[in-house]
């Protein structure tokens, strides 16, 4: 088993995590009512605390044994192994809904198939994941529905987000060819299968919702070599400030 | 799919407000805790999850729209529950405790 691929799969899966808990972060004071508010917020810590975990696992492969903080603070844009669709701004409050509906449901596949990882410690935190998520789904489940079926200017909302977010979803359960040699050695399970299965939940409940695929452009990918839209710089900007500022400051 | 007519523009600003149950644990019956603002019932018990269960407060949540609830008043205070103050009988204590018996 190679350490260092290893350690980059995690990292993949902890960018994701923490760059959505970011995003959802920005909402702290902003959201559309107190109750929604506290509820993104706390999708956040969830995913922030997941992301604590792959990242601190990440670390005890990598090389340079780097610790949860180095690898949150101290990485540049281009070692940030995140989705694309996970550092879309948040947009309005439809557009965060639907990538965070994507996400959630991303997260439930992957992370049902990392339950049966080789791997004691990846598939305990899986299990320990899945718990959250199952929740989230319910969560933006009920705004999907709420806001495609309510009023037309809703549904135009929703539908909007949509357009604008598909385009990132190509990557979604993508394998590259060290990842590969991975789920050969029986390392990983081969999660490539759950894409069938996440486009089969979408599409169905796409339908209910009455809304549409449509691709602004052309499918982009670049997770997995740092190759980012160009809203991830400010976000790690944003991020990373303080311990930029100030190198290993604590509370 | 029902459609959501709940949540119409015009109520935008004026989601049903919400009262809150939660049970701590196990035996111990459901507890008022509190009130939050939901456009119906489903997002209520979710808001009142995020809101009042956070810090494992809680194993079990009811809610229901405020206005459901029929409360007595505060000028019916006198005949409603003044009566029961003079009426000693109405409490057990003529009875002698037995040696013992703890916690009365």
């Amino acid at each position: 088993m190679n350490h260092s691929v290893l350690s980059k799969f995690l990292l993949h899966i902890g960018d994701s995590q923490l760059v959505l808990s970011q995003r959802l972060a920005e909402w702290c004071g902003h959201a559309p009512e107190l109750e929604v508010d506290i509820a993104l917020a706390n999708i956040g810590l969830d995913l922030l605390g997941q992301a604590r975990n792959f990242l601190t696992l990440a670390g005890q492969y990598d090389e340079a044994q780097r610790d949860e903080d180095q690898l949150a603070y101290f990485r540049t844009e281009r070692e940030f192994l995140n989705l694309l669709l996970c550092e879309q701004p948040n947009g309005d409050f439809a557009q965060t809904i639907v990538r965070q509906w994507l996400m959630d449901h991303y997260h439930l596949h992957l992370l049902t198939a990392l339950t049966q990882s080789s791997l004691p410690e990846v598939s305990a935190l899986a299990v320990k994941s899945l718990k959250e998520v199952k929740y989230h789904i319910r969560f933006s489940t009920s705004w999907m529905e709420r806001l495609s079926l309510s009023t037309d200017e809703a549904h135009q909302r929703v539908q909007d987000g949509l357009n604008n977010l598909w385009r990132f979803t190509a990557e979604l359960f993508e394998l590259n060819a060290d990842e590969k040699v991975l789920v050969a050695q029986g390392v990983i399970p081969d999660f490539s299968n759950e894409k069938e299965q996440w486009d089969k939940t979408i599409a169905d409940e796409l339908k209910r919702f009455e809304l549409n695929v449509a691709v602004n452009g052309s499918y982009r990918r670049g997770a997995k070599q740092g190759l980012h839209t160009e809203h991830l710089g400010y976000l790690l900007a944003e991020m990373q400030s303080i311990q930029r500022t100030y190198p290993g400051m604590t509370w | 799919m029902e459609k959501f007519e709940e949540i119409k523009m015009e109520d935008k600003n004026n989601w049903s407000l919400y009262e809150v149950f939660v049970r701590s644990k196990q035996g111990l019956s459901h507890r008022h805790v509190g009130s939050l603002r939901a456009p119906d019932d489903e997002i209520a018990l979710q808001h009142a999850r995020d809101v009042y269960t956070r810090r494992n407060e809680g194993i079990s949540i009811w809610v229901i729209r405020s206005e459901l609830i029929k409360s007595s008043q505060p000028d019916e205070k006198a005949e409603f529950f003044d009566p029961s103050l003079d009426k000693v009988y109405r409490h057990p204590t003529f009875y002698h405790i037995p040696d013992g018996i703890e916690h009365m």
